[in-house]
């Protein structure tokens, strides 16, 4: 959907993005991750065609990317607002046209929204009349309200209830089996694994990683295991003596222990069980994945260094 | 294009419906005619009361015979004591004065008037008169003159003044109503290109604070937001214009109607009145109003008046805009609205002394040149009578330093909507404008 090919983009004192490039399949959602200042939003600024980039390239399905295709795009900024005075209604059918669509067309599509997301008694409200939470909605509305190919959202459940934050989860996730190709910036990463495919890291104006959720998890998998067990009458199972694993916790709990282990390079998890199932009842092997948001602090705080060092 | 269109049509809707529009839309002719009716009554009230009752105490005999009555004086002559007098002036009502003349009054020509309250001005220049003519009298008779022949020359003079345009027909020319007209053009385009353009800054300082901009510049172009804004709001005021020309016409002409009515003026004394100032107007051709319309080319003061204020507010509504994108509060943007300004102010209070006095003169005409400050100086002139090809002149550099001011505004604006709670400085600005884009 989105090719992003060596983007480079320089204000006076600082560079916002070095050497960048994206692919963003069709039909996925792509987590772009990376700490505060890092050059998401100028990325996504360049994408939406508000800034444009010294050098590099964007091809927009198959094209390059220009103009008529911000018609396709939905965005919705992290700074977002909406005019105060103008009720709701005036302004939603103002937004929809400027993003090309015909009034009536406009008309009958916001209604539709509204009465999904039950707001349709806001139609004559103004905007300072409502709260944080359902001025974000309208947001939401909005963005999509063109029926873009591309959607791009720039921490979209920020000052959402839980539960209004599922309802615009679940949209975004019906958006996407619908065709739309989405991305999704953001900090909050427990929601990058459940709701992205692919991810791209970018930290100090760099992608520092990209790929699949799962092969980048797959890739930080460190044979790492819980196991809690029950040793048998009598015998104490001194877990230090195997030279297999390095302990990482280990709980007595009643008779019960629970240690999380990480097994050596050159040995598997076969091997431990080897060894331990003669000696110890096990009531629970887990394998210990890293989570995105272990992997993200690992490895900004790991570029950091790095970049100390130099 | 269509966008500009959207843009337009929304700056233009949401002022137009707001209440403070309608409110000085309509309040502004109100006032304007409330100030008519006021002048009016004010003016009359004053003649009523004008009338004044002059005690004259004579200590030369002779003088007081010669003192008249007119309408605005009634002379008394007084054979109480002085004293009596005083005390019984301080009892009396507004207006009686108390003229003391003393005996070798010919010969020192000093009078003394105590008044009951503030000594009228009017009183005063009419009783001087009448003394300066009873001096004037003595002294001819003193010299031997017969006094009636004295009086029987006829001194008036009538200057007709004309000018001669550039087809050589002469018009007459009427200087003081060109500078009257000269100076309420100036008022107007000076407060009007002052109003609209905070206006946009305003309207942009909107947009910012409250973060709608960065989700209408994902649809719109920057530039195309920016001119629409402008445009939307120019046509606000053009149509504010137009609805207080009209309003102010048709209010005038009922206040008019309703004021002869109050004041019990019949329709024929009306006309015997206007046929007393058609009499007035053939020995005195200033106060003839169709000649002097008719020396004014309205057309053409109206033509310029759009021109150049069209072209002054896009000149101006340019740099507003500019600082509007870099500041984040209205107060924040005083000490950049100051200096794009100032050119504009500094016109303003050139027009009422040099340029009214002299326009046709080197500070005049440069003035009228120069793109920031010819909106006002052309203005100001052009009742005066300015050759068309420096009107065209003129207006063709306002229209290129128009291009020019939005074109670095443009720039300037680009960058600064989407730069939030950071103080920006001159330097800056620069450094925006340099952005490669």
């Amino acid at each position: 959907m989105l090719k992003i090919h060596n983007i480079n983009k320089q204000y006076s004192t600082h560079r916002a993005l070095d050497d960048v490039s994206l692919t963003i399949h069709k039909g996925s959602i792509y987590g772009l991750l990376g700490p505060n200042g890092a050059g998401k939003t100028t990325l996504i600024r360049i994408i939406n065609q508000i800034n444009a980039p010294d050098s590099g390239e964007i091809i927009f399905d198959g094209e390059k990317l220009q103009p008529k295709h911000i018609e396709r795009i939905g965005y919705l900024p992290e700074e977002r607002g909406l005019y105060k005075k103008m009720k709701i209604g005036e302004q939603m059918l103002y937004l929809a046209q400027l993003k090309g669509i015909k009034k009536a067309e406009a008309s009958r599509r916001i209604k539709e929204w509204f009465e999904k997301l039950e707001i349709q008694s806001w139609w004559d409200k103004k905007v300072e009349d409502l709260s944080k939470g359902m001025q974000q909605k309208v947001q939401f509305v909005a963005t999509v309200i063109h029926k873009p190919d591309l959607i791009i959202l720039d921490e979209p459940f920020s000052g959402f209830d839980p539960v209004n934050a599922q309802i615009i989860q679940n949209e975004i996730l019906e958006l996407n089996k619908q065709g739309a190709t989405i991305i999704y910036s953001t900090h909050r990463m427990e929601s990058v694994e459940t709701l992205c495919d692919e991810i791209a890291l970018i930290n100090r104006s760099k992608k520092i990683l990209e790929g699949s959720v799962e092969n980048i998890k797959e890739s930080y998998r460190n044979q790492t295991y819980k196991i809690s067990y029950s040793e048998t009458e009598g015998t104490e199972f001194p877990l230090e003596e195997l030279a297999l694993f390095e302990i990482i916790e280990h709980i007595n709990r009643d008779n019960q222990t629970e240690a999380t282990i990480k097994i050596n390079n050159d040995k598997t998890l076969n091997d431990i069980l080897l060894q331990l199932i003669p000696k110890v009842k096990i009531n629970e092997v887990l394998e210990i994945i890293p989570s995105m948001h272990d992997i993200f602090i690992e490895k900004v705080t790991r570029s950091k260094n790095q970049y100390t060092i130099k | 294009m269509n966008k500009i269109f959207l843009v337009v049509n929304r700056e233009y809707l949401s002022r137009v419906k707001k209440r403070s529009f309608l409110l000085t839309t309509f309040l502004v002719p109100l006032l304007f005619i409330g100030m008519y009716i006021g002048v009016f009554y004010l003016t009359k009230e004053s003649f009523e009361n004008s009338h004044a009752i002059v005690h004259v105490v004579d200590n030369s005999a002779s003088i007081s015979k010669s003192l008249t009555n007119n309408k605005n004086l009634t002379f008394t002559i007084s054979s109480n004591e002085l004293q009596n007098e005083l005390d019984s002036l301080k009892d009396k009502t507004k207006n009686t004065n108390l003229l003391i003349i003393p005996e070798d009054f010919l010969q020192s020509r000093r009078v003394e008037l105590l008044s009951s309250g503030k000594p009228n001005i009017n009183t005063q220049s009419e009783i001087k008169s009448q003394l300066k003519e009873i001096i004037r009298t003595y002294e001819y008779s003193r010299m031997g003159l017969n006094i009636d022949s004295v009086k029987s020359v006829d001194d008036k003079v009538n200057i007709s003044s004309k000018e001669i345009s550039d087809t050589g027909d002469s018009k007459e020319s009427h200087t003081e109503v060109a500078m009257g007209i000269a100076m309420s053009l100036s008022v107007l385009v000076y407060l009007s290109l002052f109003l609209y353009g905070a206006q946009v800054m305003r309207g942009i300082i909107e947009e910012k604070t409250s973060r709608v901009v960065e989700i209408i510049i994902s649809s719109v172009k920057p530039f195309q937001l920016m001119m629409g804004k402008i445009l939307g709001i120019g046509l606000v005021g053009l149509t504010q214009f137009l609805l207080w020309i009209i309003l102010t016409a048709a209010l005038t002409s009922l206040a008019t109607a309703l004021i002869f009515n109050v004041s019990g003026t019949t329709p024929e004394e009306i006309s015997a009145l206007t046929g007393a100032n058609s009499q007035l107007s053939n020995d005195n051709p200033a106060f003839d109003i169709i000649s002097v319309f008719n020396s004014i080319n309205i057309t053409e003061l109206l033509v310029c008046f759009f021109i150049f204020f069209i072209g002054g507010y896009f000149l101006y509504s340019g740099l507003f805009a500019a600082v509007g994108s870099a500041v984040d509060s209205e107060t924040e943007a005083t000490q950049f609205t100051m200096p794009i300004t100032m050119p504009l102010l500094l016109t303003y209070v050139l027009s009422f002394g040099v340029l009214i006095n002299d326009p046709h003169g080197t500070i005049a005409t440069w003035l009228s040149f120069i793109p920031f400050t010819s909106p006002i100086a052309m203005l100001v002139r052009v009742p005066f009578g300015v050759p068309t090809w420096q009107i065209i002149v003129s207006a063709l550099l306002l229209f290129g330093g128009f291009l020019i001011t939005t074109w670095v505004a443009a720039r300037i604006y680009k960058v600064g909507i989407l730069i939030y709670g950071k103080k920006a400085s001159i330097k800056e600005i620069i450094k925006w404008f340099r952005y490669k884009q």
